[in-house]
């Protein structure tokens, strides 16, 4: 019988909102004052969208266990919708950002479920080829709608909505509201899906439910960040979604390791200012980038995180149970079975 | 007469997507790996013949250069980046084939710079054509589609009748249990990258002729085509990868004479979706029963 220190749901709740907020205050303050560069904050910035398409794969990719190569797909559909609903200007600026979003990430949901339903009837590299077909097809039909999207020259004159602190804010609530719905009775199932799908369905599951229920949860992010991003560069050319940018998402998760949130975050932020750091070595980047990869593979196929998944409280529990620490306010012992 | 020349056309075409995607098929076969390294061993293909050519060697010697070139590098990539990691998950092995086809890529990029450089197609193949009863035919595609499916017949005579064909379809069956019977699993899988490196040398001389700009991208579009047809035939399936090539590329010239050259690729994928969704293993795709 060990004793073991928990902390109380309500503390971890407020000293996780708190760090939230000291984060958000630290950083817009760090990137409105000047002392960085434009090119660091306009890497900043780029960290944070990739934060969420690798956020809202990994639910697809590590906890559903699916490989979709057609994440771009969904990131385009978001971006142009958002785009052309702020360029109409219907509301005023913080409302129609709001509304944009929302805008944005919904129909990139509806596009997530109509692809959703015929692609996951299908399994493992045939669920990645149709994913990817249904990539390159919305991407042909942006080029060819010239109509609505501008073609392929791209949709000019977006407005530049997408400041430090909108797209970190849109970053903790993709986390957050991942990070919850892994914990809850619908993670629970998206998890065991992963685990064993025959399994789970002769346990009554609804399989098809949950895995077309993840596929639109992890668009509607998808199409937030791609909002984002189109608010961002002020201009979206539809070979900024091609396949390969599918791909670099993906290498993101899988580098940070599948199932692992805080290692998606940690890929996101090193794979994307890689390029920056490795200015120096202007003509040797990209492979230097390439062979990382190859390497970080052969010797650790599982990512660089694994399945390790980051908590802070976790992490403050076993230290005070290991220094054995008495009894704390806000802090209750328990008995380990 | 129009649509049958549009016809050999799309058989030319459909024919390079085919030996492409046969390498592709074969590969996945064996060790259930999508190789995206695959199209860009087609461009390392297509520059070795580019310079054989340019240091005025033979033809036929520079087109064996390409295929040895492409075989030796294909064997040294699995070697060195697969085997590693035969027993880790196998989105580690699709993420590692990216690698290495990011490294490929960006390596043909430092060393010949981004852009294109013309082929000297007529070196290796006379830029006239034929007529057969009115209907005019280039050599390049005569000698396209005559390549191909001699090299098709050559492969399923490999494959069929062989001892290491025997090998390759024991290991693609159950690879623990070819392995118990005494069949060097290593050297089979190794061989088999060879032949679909091989066949993807020929592909690369051949697409070089039909369009004679060798660039570091060439391989990505070429293979990504091909890699769909490989899906649409069935994967894994030999006789399926070459229908599945046909169907591409006839698919793909059809639409571009009917004037929506800009939609062709949209075609492409959306044909695929079809079939998937109708048979969700490709046309000749064997069905996986899955076992509880």
């Amino acid at each position: 019988m060990k004793a073991r220190f928990q902390i109380s749901m309500p503390v971890r709740y407020c000293v996780n909102l708190i760090l939230m907020i000291a984060f958000l205050t630290a950083g817009s303050f760090l990137t409105q004052s000047g002392l960085l560069g434009r090119a660091q904050n306009s890497i900043i910035i780029q960290v944070g969208f990739y934060i969420i398409l690798a956020v809202s794969l990994n639910l697809v990719t590590g906890y559903l266990g699916q490989l979709p190569l057609g994440h771009a797909g969904f990131m385009a559909v978001g971006a142009y919708a958002g785009a052309i609903f702020w360029k109409s200007g219907l509301l005023p600026e913080t409302p129609s950002l709001i509304v944009g979003l929302f805008v944005a990430g919904l129909v990139a949901a509806a596009f997530g479920i109509l692809i959703g339903i015929p692609a996951l009837r299908l399994k493992g590299d045939y669920l990645a080829i149709i994913t990817l077909g249904f990539g390159e097809i919305i991407r042909v039909a942006i080029i060819n709608l010239s109509d609505i999207t501008g073609g392929t020259p791209g949709l000019k004159g977006i407005p530049k909505y997408s400041s430090f602190l909108v797209v970190y804010i849109c970053v903790l609530i993709a986390c957050v509201a991942i990070h919850m719905l892994m914990k809850s009775r619908h993670g629970r199932a998206i998890l065991a899906i992963r685990e064993n799908e025959i399994a789970v369905e002769s346990c009554g599951v609804n399989t098809t439910y949950y895995k077309v229920m993840a596929f639109a949860v992890s668009a509607f992010f998808a199409g937030v960040a791609g909002a984002l991003y189109g608010g961002n560069q002020g201009i979206l050319a539809p070979a900024s979604f091609d396949f390969m940018t599918s791909i670099n998402i993906l290498v993101i998760v899988v580098l940070g390791g599948m199932g692992s949130m805080i290692g998606s975050v940690i890929a996101a932020a090193i794979l994307t200012s890689l390029p920056l750091a490795l200015q120096a070595f202007n003509e040797y980047r990209l492979i230097i980038y390439a062979l990382l990869l190859i390497i970080v593979m052969v010797f650790k196929p599982s990512g660089l995180m694994g399945t390790y998944d980051f908590s802070l409280s976790r992490l403050i529990e076993k230290a005070v149970t290991r220094l054995k620490v008495p009894k704390e306010e806000g802090g209750v012992y328990h008995d380990d079975p | 007469m129009l649509f049958l020349s549009q016809l050999i056309n799309g058989l030319q075409l459909g024919s390079i997507y085919a030996l492409v995607a046969l390498g592709y098929s074969m590969v996945y076969g064996i060790i259930m790996l999508l190789n995206f390294a695959h199209g860009d061993i087609i461009m390392v293909g297509g520059y070795i013949a580019l310079f054989a050519l340019i240091a005025a060697f033979p033809p036929a010697i520079a087109i064996l250069l390409a295929v040895v070139g492409c075989v030796l590098l294909s064997v040294v990539i699995e070697k060195m980046a697969y085997k590693p990691l035969r027993s880790a998950p196998r989105i580690s092995l699709l993420i590692t084939s990216i690698g290495v086809s990011m490294l490929l890529q960006n390596l043909a990029q430092y060393f010949f710079s981004a852009n294109g450089r013309s082929f000297p197609s007529t070196l290796i193949l006379p830029s006239g054509s034929v007529s057969l009863g009115g209907l005019s035919v280039s050599y390049t595609a005569i000698v396209t589609i005559l390549v191909s499916v001699v090299s098709m017949l050559f492969l399923t005579f490999l494959v069929q009748k062989t001892k290491m064909g025997k090998a390759m379809r024991a290991v693609s069956e159950d690879m623990d249990a070819a392995q118990l019977m005494g069949i060097n699993v290593s050297n089979t899988i190794s061989f088999t990258f060879a032949v679909g490196a091989a066949l993807a040398g020929i592909g690369s001389i051949l697409y070089c002729c039909r369009y004679p700009l060798v660039s570091p991208t060439i391989g990505s579009l070429l293979g990504l085509k091909a890699f769909v047809a490989a899906v649409l035939g069935g994967i894994g399936s030999i006789p399926g990868a070459m229908i599945g090539g046909f169907a591409i590329g006839l698919a793909e010239v059809l639409v571009t004479a009917l004037g929506l050259s800009t939609w062709t690729d949209g075609v492409v994928f959306a044909i695929l979706i079809i079939v998937l969704v109708v048979r969700p293993t490709g046309i000749l795709g064997r069905s996986l029963i899955e076992k509880v």
